[in-house]
């Protein structure tokens, strides 16, 4: 479904990623992690669309539609999902409008009908038990005063509503405590299934106990230098990324 | 790698679009317009009066304010950048011809048609229940509806030259009361020249069953609007006012001056909502409206309430500030008012609360909407003399910042003089960021559509004192003000 190659991007002129290759297909987990500042963050939001960045070669092909060529909100209708490393807050605009506006724009891009009233409430009751989210949160405004943990939840729900093929979570598991990383995962564990795909972006082994990948990618300045089987998560546990780091500085 | 940049590009050409408006209400009716020559002096103010068959009175009024006016200057205090007006460049009267200007007025197809373009049918069953308006197109009423059915309660809902007919001693009794002739060079102008308007008195203990509206249309060229409004709520009366206005687009700037002035007698309450949509000038700034309004209630009486409300998208210069004078002990005066601005529109408004009575409140909400190069400023003052004890006041002044080419300002005055009341004042500014833009964007929502949703979210608190049907007339205009649809 995703077929990245050779991609190169930078902020603000400083060259993050240095050619990417990595291929996703669908019911598979991918599990990227590496030192601070590999440029895990930065591919998710290149992905995504993130404004901030500019791509400055390779390509990127989503079920094969040339990603790079569609605005963020086209990404996000074709079924690409990021859950952000930090959320955003939109003070004085409410969970529950926010989440009908973007079921409608989907919606909208297939040209089908608005959601009614009562399939929206009940696929909102559905899939704010997934991940246990209060339902007081809904009439709050989107992610304004949210707790570490229920922001993380927050972004989970919105992924369940929106039912995407790819998944990328940042870091979703930095600011959980260890009730909330479980609930977390056994969202994402539920939500998954033969069609969608997901790309775990973490420093810890731990969330990979809850959500077990089928490949382990590291990640170092801004190039994929080790894929493997889950196993490699575990090394690197143990481990630490020195050995990497070394074996690629020394190359 | 040039279609992420066209997309970053993309992405900042629509929040300058967004902040584009379309004015939907720029035509012009083609109708024959009874205009006097351009030009003030003290002939043309005769010649207005006696148009109307005004009596002896209202012409002394009328002529001391242009003697009075004739010594003033125009103000230059507010943060406005405001071009040389020329005075004598300006037609004073305007009036639509009808075909007799007998008792039974047929109104004219056109003008019907117009105001049918606005959303504002003339006959009474195609409209909405639950409301009255009164149309007022350059400087003369068309037609107000439900006028007997009201009158019936005893409610005087009329235009201004039918209340200066039918009720001369009201008129007479209160006019100039709250905003005298003296109070600032509009105001005298406006009290010199100014044509129609609404007349409204609610009789004591009467809740008045229907929202009552007026609709100000300004059609001809070369002329301002110098319309005049004047509400009395009597004792343990209730009445709920809302008034619209809009214009052509031209080139030119027109000149708006109004007064409205509004007495609340014991335990009366008077609700007051305004959506200003003055034409605002097109992107470059050119042409638009000068709205310089003068409005201000007295709460005359024990436990009165007035209750000021607006939404202002409209004029290429506004300078405005709907203030409660609280002499009643126990009195309550609020404000809440939505400000936009976008292109070159500049925007000096706020309010005056002004404590006299013991234990009086005031609520003053205001959230200023920058966009374009527009330049948005609230200005309020709130005074609390010695003599009234236990006062309270809430300030809270937030502005909305979209892009970096506009500005936001806040002139808060405070003058509290005594150690029982308590003024408070927050302010906050903030920016639509990027962020929550791509946020939007990675959840499926357009930036157009994204920037609609945080606005009007911004606004909610205002707009949720509007009544429901203007409410969503509102909350379309914010969007359509920044060319973007809410979800």
């Amino acid at each position: 479904m995703l077929v990245i190659k050779d991609l190169h991007a930078n902020i603000e002129g400083k060259e993050i990623l240095k050619g990417i290759n990595l291929t996703v297909r669908p019911g598979e987990v991918h599990a990227i992690m590496g030192p601070n500042g590999s440029g895990k963050s930065t591919l998710s939001s290149v992905l995504a669309g993130n404004p901030a960045f500019t791509v400055t070669g390779g390509s990127v092909e989503f079920y094969g539609k040339d990603l790079l060529a569609m605005a963020p909100e086209d990404r996000s209708h074709e079924g690409l999902f990021l859950s952000f490393q930090y959320p955003v807050e939109i003070p004085g605009v409410s969970m529950v409008n926010f989440m009908h506006a973007a079921i409608n724009a989907k919606r909208k891009y297939f040209g089908q009908e608005p959601i009614s009233a009562s399939e929206f409430l009940k696929m909102k009751r559905e899939k704010s038990a997934l991940v246990q989210l209060d339902n007081k949160l809904a009439s709050r405004s989107v992610n304004e005063g949210f707790s570490g943990g229920e922001k993380k939840r927050n972004e989970i729900y919105q992924m369940a509503m929106l039912e995407p093929r790819l998944s990328i979570l940042d870091e979703t598991d930095s600011g959980l405590d260890i009730d909330a990383l479980r609930i977390v995962s056994e969202g994402v564990n539920k939500l998954k299934s033969a069609n969608n795909a997901t790309i775990v972006i973490t420093h810890y082994q731990r969330l990979l106990d809850y959500i077990k990948p089928d490949f382990v990618h590291v990640l170092y300045k801004g190039r994929i230098v080790m894929s493997a089987g889950p196993e490699l998560a575990l090394e690197l546990e143990e481990k630490g990324y020195d050995w990497i780091k070394q074996q690629v500085d020394n190359e | 790698m040039e279609n992420e940049n066209k997309i970053r590009q993309t992405n900042s050409d629509i929040i300058n679009e967004a902040a584009q408006s379309e004015y939907k209400y720029g035509f012009v009716t083609d109708v024959e317009t009874h205009i006097i020559p351009k030009g003030l002096n003290e002939d043309v103010v005769r010649y207005i009066s006696g148009y109307r068959n005004e009596p002896e009175w209202l012409l002394e009024f009328r002529l001391k304010a242009f003697r009075h006016w004739q010594t003033l200057k125009m103000p230059r205090w507010a943060h406005l950048n405001i071009p040389e007006i020329d005075y004598q460049d300006i037609s004073y009267f305007a009036a639509p011809k009808t075909k007799s200007d007998g008792e039974a007025k047929e109104i004219d197809p056109e003008i019907k048609k117009t105001f049918d373009k606005l959303g504002i049918p003339l006959e009474e069953q195609m409209r909405l229940s639950g409301m009255a308006v009164d149309a007022v197109m350059d400087s003369s009423g068309v037609k107000t509806m439900y006028r007997e059915r009201l009158a019936e309660m005893g409610i005087i809902f009329c235009s201004f030259s039918d209340a200066v007919k039918d009720y001369p001693d009201l008129v007479k009794k209160y006019l100039g009361k709250v905003v005298p002739y003296t109070d600032n060079f509009f105001a005298a102008l406006n009290s010199a020249v100014f044509s129609d308007g609404s007349f409204v008195y609610i009789p004591k203990g009467v809740r008045c069953p229907m929202e009552l509206s007026t609709y100000f249309r300004i059609n001809a060229s070369g002329t301002g609007q110098f319309e005049r409004t004047l509400i009395v709520a009597d004792d343990e009366s209730y009445v709920s006012y809302l008034e619209g206005c809009t214009a052509p687009m031209r080139d030119e700037n027109q000149l708006h001056a109004a007064i409205v002035e509004i007495i609340v007698e014991d335990r009366a309450e008077v609700k007051y909502s305004t959506v200003q949509n003055w034409y605002p000038g097109d992107k470059d700034g050119n042409g638009g409206i000068y709205n310089f309004v003068t409005k201000r209630g007295l709460c005359r009486g024990d436990y009165s309430k007035l209750s000021w409300t607006q939404v202002e998208t409209g004029s290429a210069i506004t300078w405005k500030y709907p203030s409660c004078v609280l002499k009643g002990d126990n009195s309550v005066g609020e404000f809440y008012s939505v400000a936009l601005t976008n292109n070159y529109q500049q925007a000096d408004t706020g309010t005056k609360m002004i404590h006299l009575g013991k234990n009086t409140r005031s609520t003053i909400v205001s959230k200023g909407i920058s966009a374009g190069h527009s330049q948005n400023s609230y200005r309020g003052q709130v005074k609390v003399v010695a003599s009234a004890t236990n006062c309270r006041n809430y300030t809270q002044c937030d502005s909305l910042l979209l892009g970096s080419t506009c500005g936001a300002h806040t002139f808060p005055y405070i003058d509290c003089q005594n150690d029982s009341s308590v003024v408070e004042h927050e302010a906050t500014t903030s920016k639509i960021n990027e962020e929550q833009i791509f946020y939007c964007n990675q959840r499926g929502i357009s930036t157009e559509d994204a920037v609609g949703l945080i606005v009007n979210g911004y606004a909610k608190e205002v707009m949720a004192k509007l009544p429901m049907e203007f409410a969503v007339e509102a909350q379309k205009l914010l969007s359509v003000s920044l060319e973007g649809s809410i979800g």
